[in-house]
């Protein structure tokens, strides 16, 4: 689902209840994460609930990013869902470049999310921002 | 609830007038920290426009009143322990009471391999102080109620243990603990006893000789009264033999390059210019609890909490955590397929205030297999219309999630 999409959608959807459900949905269809990269290493800290990202490279000139992840906590992954909406398939100089945290001011989830949460949603944030500047370091 | 004015009770504190995303506040986030009613508002308010000066040593007329309040302070919250004035030392809250005692009374008293025992719903907060001592921290265990195993308990008393810490009702699961029996087994044996009271005071009477505990610990924003500011009540044996923990202004009797002398007690531990407005907003806490009548308090929240229990209890996929028969206003629950931040978060869209997390219990969470808890804990403003629209959305999270 691209971003404008996604913010279609969200403004469609009146009141919190349902943009509640719409995400809970997007967590639940979230592809699983294999049980062995749940490790300490993926983990991303500053969450209030456990998160774990991992990546890997799509071949392809330039070669595009893919990710998985998973949380303990279904908005939690309604919320990974979102990001990887936006940054899957994309290269890592086009996610490196990109203010991917603007979505949460764009879907307007700061009325519906509180603060220690929106801290976690920013160092999911950081966490993808950060591989994608390994992976262009790295090429 | 006969002759409990909750209406009253409630017109008191000018927060619970407050909406969030629109709808009434629920705050059922007692345990963590309860609201303030306007006479410690005013009282703290009031130090400030008319009293204000730093306290002690001083001969002009602020210093004075601000002394008098302060010290006045000191004298109102012993009264509340039944304690003397000397056995009131000011602290920064509990956890920093806690502190105060591991570095200063235990520490100079450790060989390696010394035991402090304590209970398996111990706060972080009084674990790790006895750790940072360098003492062992050694857990007697906690049944699937989530009361202490007392038997067991007594067979972890051992030629190593040093001192016995207990929290006095568990702020994860309401537990009210046997803290009688628990001094009076470890008095038999000679051994000091902590009893940490952050969750108590507001709820029960606490007679700190009639207890006989050697140290008794509480903050005031737990009991109606402000944050950073709380007490350890001491016995003054203990006070007097124990050595200053932080120096500066206060701690004091004279200074010289060759060395110092310390003040007498409680001052000794109160280094730099302590909290005057904490000290008062707290004496006016108590006095609004003893207004407000503690014992009327504590049947009105047993009473809401009978009301709260078969409620929530009922709520298809939810799962109390502590259900102690001597249990304080808590109710920690985990539900089927939503995570409790989850729930947390869909409460928190219908007005109800409340907690979730590992409730700084680490060692809890893992004893009941959970990596959190959603909880709910009461207070004196609290009614049946708070535990209703607690029930009516956690029904919403079985809505979105089940």
């Amino acid at each position: 689902m691209e971003l404008d999409e996604l913010i279609e959608t969200f403004e469609f959807l009146g009141d919190w209840e349902e943009r509640y459900r719409f995400l809970i949905d997007l967590g639940r269809k979230l592809p699983p994460m294999p049980a062995e990269e749940h490790t300490e290493a993926n983990k991303v800290r500053g969450c209030m609930s456990q998160v774990w990202f991992a990546h890997s490279l799509r071949p392809g000139t330039p070669p595009t990013l893919e990710f998985r992840g998973d949380s303990d906590a279904h908005i939690v992954k309604g919320l990974i869902a979102l990001l990887f909406a936006v940054v899957s398939g994309k290269t890592p100089r086009e996610i490196a470049d990109s203010d991917i945290g603007e979505i949460f001011t764009r879907l307007g989830l700061e009325n519906h999310i509180t603060m220690n949460r929106r801290n976690g949603f920013y160092s999911m944030v950081e966490r993808i921002q950060n591989i994608a500047r390994q992976e262009l370091a790295r090429a | 609830m006969s002759g409990y004015d909750l209406a009253r009770v409630r017109a008191e504190f000018p927060i619970l007038r407050e909406t969030v995303r629109g709808k009434r506040l629920a705050y059922l986030d007692n345990a963590a920290t309860t609201q303030k009613p306007e006479s410690v508002l005013r009282a703290m308010d009031g130090y400030y426009r008319s009293s204000n000066a730093n306290v002690h040593r001083a001969v002009h007329e602020l210093a004075e009143r601000a002394t008098g309040l302060y010290e006045g302070a000191r004298d109102r919250i012993a009264r509340w322990f039944k304690a003397s004035r000397e056995e009131i030392v000011f602290t920064r809250g509990t956890t920093e009471a806690i502190n105060l005692v591991a570095r200063s009374f235990l520490a100079p008293r450790l060989q390696p391999g010394d035991e402090v025992l304590l209970t398996g719903m111990e706060h972080h907060s009084n674990i790790v102080p006895w750790q940072l001592a360098g003492a062992k921290t050694v857990a007697a265990p906690v049944n699937d109620a989530g009361e202490l195993v007392f038997e067991e308990w007594l067979k972890r008393i051992g030629p190593r243990t040093r001192l016995i810490s207990v929290v006095h009702v568990s702020n994860s699961l309401g537990t009210v603990n046997p803290v009688e029996d628990i001094v009076r087994e470890a008095r038999a044996r000679g051994i000091p006893v902590l009893v940490d009271g952050a969750q108590a005071i507001a709820h029960l009477p606490v007679d700190f000789p009639a207890l006989g505990a050697d140290f008794y610990v509480c903050s005031a924003h737990k009991a109606y009264g402000p944050t950073g500011f709380g007490c350890l009540v001491a016995k003054r044996e203990h006070l007097e033999a124990m050595p200053p923990w932080h120096g500066g202004g206060d701690m004091i009797r004279t200074v010289a390059f060759e060395g110092s002398t310390w003040n007498e007690v409680p001052y000794k531990f109160e280094a730099g210019t302590p909290d005057m407005a904490g000290a008062i907003g707290f004496a006016a806490a108590l006095d609004w609890i003893e207004s407000a009548g503690l014992q009327a308090i504590a049947a009105h929240e047993h009473a809401l909490l009978e009301y709260a229990t078969p409620r929530v209890a009922a709520v298809p996929g939810l799962r109390l955590v502590g259900t102690a028969r001597n249990k304080g206003g808590i109710l920690s629950f985990v539900m089927q397929g939503a995570h409790p931040h989850d729930i947390g978060s869909i409460l928190d869209q219908e007005g109800v205030a409340i907690r979730t997390g590992h409730h700084c219990t680490m060692p809890l969470m893992e004893r009941f297999a959970v990596p959190a808890t959603a909880r709910a804990s009461l207070a004196a403003y609290n009614g049946e219309d708070d535990v209703d629209q607690l029930v009516a959305a956690l029904h919403k999270v079985v809505r979105l999630f089940g």
